[in-house]
């Protein structure tokens, strides 16, 4: 690619950290021994190791780094959750209508193929659950209750916390899974004090390279492993340890931890100022999901009656990199499963960009998007095909009648 | 990310025609919002029934921009007659081929085309859904089906939705696509098809392919499979040995077993335990 590249889709994936790159090249060349292995030149590895699952036990605030499992991604941490299940008297799963694939899927699977009953918690148009909903849906035979912290696509977050507690109290043995894929590196994550049993992270979403990932899973928490094999990981995940991987995802562990702050403000000023600056000057605007119950890098806006991989085509001729729940960008025909759950009018959900920001993300960049989104906008409002209804929005608006 | 061609770039990029003609003489409209993408044909048409201008509004991805782009192109200078014999297959032809998933893009760009003509023309446009609705989530009836199977020469459900949307929602009307599927290539083949297969003959083919390429694979595993009985499209089946006890004896009926079967029996076939 020639032009300057302007990366705003960090919800997919993220530029791999220098910290990590620098920390993991020696274990893709010199030190390339197996951590089973008896001798010295492969058993010293184990040492790299430990030392990155304390990296990770800190960034999700574990109260034992032997509480951290190191899987291949956020997917497989989330399969071992659900698949893991172990007592054969309880079928129910609790979810909701908006996690990731990763979740619904397996949810899916095991409602259609291992006897499982499953919930699938509604939310509101702002994204959020209904407490008492929550409530009412767990049960005496609930094996399992799976709930992501933040959703990938609007950012908007959910009390995992609070809501691990009140399953708690209402049925002390059901375990409390959380997705914290998208939260990880962008809101204080403290596990110890909580009643989640298993949460989750990936680590290309927090500046580690694709390939890696985590799950922690309590101490006394009763799982079957999924991926069998050696004894790697104290027999709970098999499979020779992906070294590189787990030293790259523990320094951006570390990284992600000292960039926390950054995070919640330099980073979150810059994703309020674009989303400001976008709906002051498109007038067929509007953000998606709650503006206060989300994490900080991410804003997702529709843009009434466009589409969205048009939308995306235009802004990636600007170097601009984004997202869209629009159906044309999915391969499948249905739009957003996310905005759907939430109302979001059809007029609405085909037109959905998501920004999602980073801490490599610069105030210029910001200013070139807001500059650019609004000439992207008008050119492709002057192709849509609902004019009278443009302009009706255009007249609401800015309050004048042409 | 699509791969889409130099010539569906230039056009989303740069669309030609775009726009609304005030004193139309014909206007054609497919889609809607709901289903993502909608398209709004305007022609000029002069004495002579030579169309001198053509313009469209589209609310949809870069290759539905770029399928009505083109299609105004070609439809500048034609007289009615020429341009009512463009397909589908014409527009996404000179766009140098569209992914197989946008498919439906072009049979939009026809679809407006043939609503305008029938407007040029007098006929009532008034929302004529011809045929029976087959999928709720787009509107796609068994006519628009049937017509689209036999203009592409279509061979799979997969294809009709890369062409229709139809199935692409729920899913739920796969079944019904595929029984119009059946009819329609039943029809294609007619003359050349043989006679459908006898029951002893399904049984022999049956068997055949459970010998030779589900029960050596079970066999590896302890375990053996048995053919029970057919009863139209259903296939009752024995699992024996250690699949029988088997905690995902199920899903190697579903995902194994039947699969194979349904590559060499045909898509409606179904694989039952007796």
């Amino acid at each position: 690619m020639s032009k300057n590249i302007i990366y705003l889709d960090n919800n997919a994936t993220t530029k791999t950290c220098d910290e990590s790159i620098n920390a993991m090249l020696p274990f893709l060349g010199e030190k390339y021994g197996n951590p089973s292995s008896m001798h010295t030149f492969g058993g010293e590895i184990g040492e790299y190791i430990k030392k990155a699952r304390v990296q990770v036990a800190e960034l999700i605030g574990a109260a034992d780094p032997q509480e951290v499992i190191f899987t291949s991604c956020g997917t497989e941490s989330s399969n071992m959750a659900l698949r893991g299940l172990t007592d054969p008297r309880k079928k129910h799963i609790i979810t909701t209508k908006v996690e990731h694939p990763c979740v619904l899927n397996v949810a899916k699977h095991l409602q259609k193929n291992h006897g499982f009953e499953v919930t699938y918690l509604t939310v509101n148009s702002e994204g959020q659950l209904d407490f008492e909903e929550f409530k009412d849906s767990i049960r005496k035979d609930t094996a399992l209750i799976a709930i992501m912290w933040a959703n990938n696509e609007t950012g908007v977050t959910f009390p995992v916390e609070e809501l691990a507690a009140m399953a708690k109290e209402k049925n002390p043995d059901v375990l409390f899974f959380v997705d914290a894929v998208q939260s990880a590196g962008k809101i204080p994550v403290n596990v110890k004090d909580t009643e989640i049993d298993m949460l989750s992270i990936s680590g290309h979403k927090i500046h580690a390279p694709k390939g890696v990932g985590a799950i922690y899973v309590k101490k006394g928490t009763l799982i079957t492993p999924f991926m069998l094999g050696g004894h790697q990981e104290r027999g709970r995940r098999g499979g020779t340890e992906n070294v590189a991987g787990i030293i790259a995802l523990g320094e951006a562990s570390e990284q992600a931890l000292k960039y926390l702050e950054d995070e919640n403000t330099r980073v979150k000023q810059m994703r309020d100022r674009l989303e400001k600056g976008i709906l002051e000057k498109t007038f067929n605007a509007r953000v998606n999901g709650s503006r206060f119950k989300r994490v900080p890098n991410t804003t997702n806006i529709s843009f009434e009656y466009i589409e969205g991989e048009l939308i995306l085509l235009h802004l990636s001729d600007f170097g601009i990199c984004a997202s869209s729940g629009s159906a044309c960008t999915s391969g499948n025909l249905e739009p957003s499963h996310v905005l759907r759950a939430m109302g979001i009018p059809f007029t609405a959900v085909h037109g959905s960009i998501r920004f999602s920001l980073s801490r490599y993300t610069t105030d210029q960049e910001i200013d070139y998007v807001i500059e650019k989104m609004p000439e992207v906008i008008e050119k492709l409002n002057s192709i849509s095909p609902f004019q009278n209804e443009l302009k009706e929005l255009k007249e609401i608006k800015t309050g004048v009648k042409n | 990310m699509w791969e889409y061609t130099e010539q569906v770039k230039e056009h989303y990029k740069n669309p030609k025609n775009v726009g609304s003609i005030e004193d139309a003489d014909a206007i054609g409209e497919v889609g809607s919002i709901n289903c993502g993408d909608a398209l709004k044909l305007y022609l000029k048409i002069d004495n002579n029934g030579v169309i001198t201008d053509a313009k469209f509004q589209t609310f949809g991805c870069g290759s539905a921009v770029a399928s009505a782009s083109i299609l105004t192109e070609m439809l500048i200078g034609k007289t009615v007659e020429e341009a009512e014999k463009i397909t589908n297959q014409d527009i996404a032809d000179l766009l140098g081929g569209l992914p197989e998933q946008k498919m439906h893009c072009s049979v939009m760009g026809r679809e407006a085309l043939e609503d305008a003509i029938a407007n040029f023309k007098g006929e009532p446009t008034e929302k004529k859904v011809k045929g029976k609705i087959i999928c709720g989530c787009f509107g796609v009836t068994d006519d628009k089906i049937r017509e689209v199977v036999r203009k592409n020469t279509l061979n799979t459900v997969a294809e009709i939705t890369n062409y229709t949307k139809a199935g692409g929602g729920c899913g739920k009307c796969k079944d019904d696509i595929q029984k119009i599927l059946d009819e329609e290539m039943a029809k294609r083949n007619n003359g050349r098809k043989e006679k459908p297969l006898t029951k002893t003959q399904q049984i022999l083919k049956v068997n055949k392919v459970l010998e030779n390429y589900v029960a050596p694979e079970l066999r590896k595993d302890g375990g053996d499979i048995e053919l029970v009985d057919i009863e139209d499209n259903k296939i009752y089946v024995n699992l024996q040995g250690t699949c029988k006890n088997c905690p995902s004896s199920n899903l190697t009926l579903k995902n194994f077993v039947e699969n194979i079967l349904k590559e060499h029996m045909g898509e409606n076939i179904e694989v039952i335990e007796a």
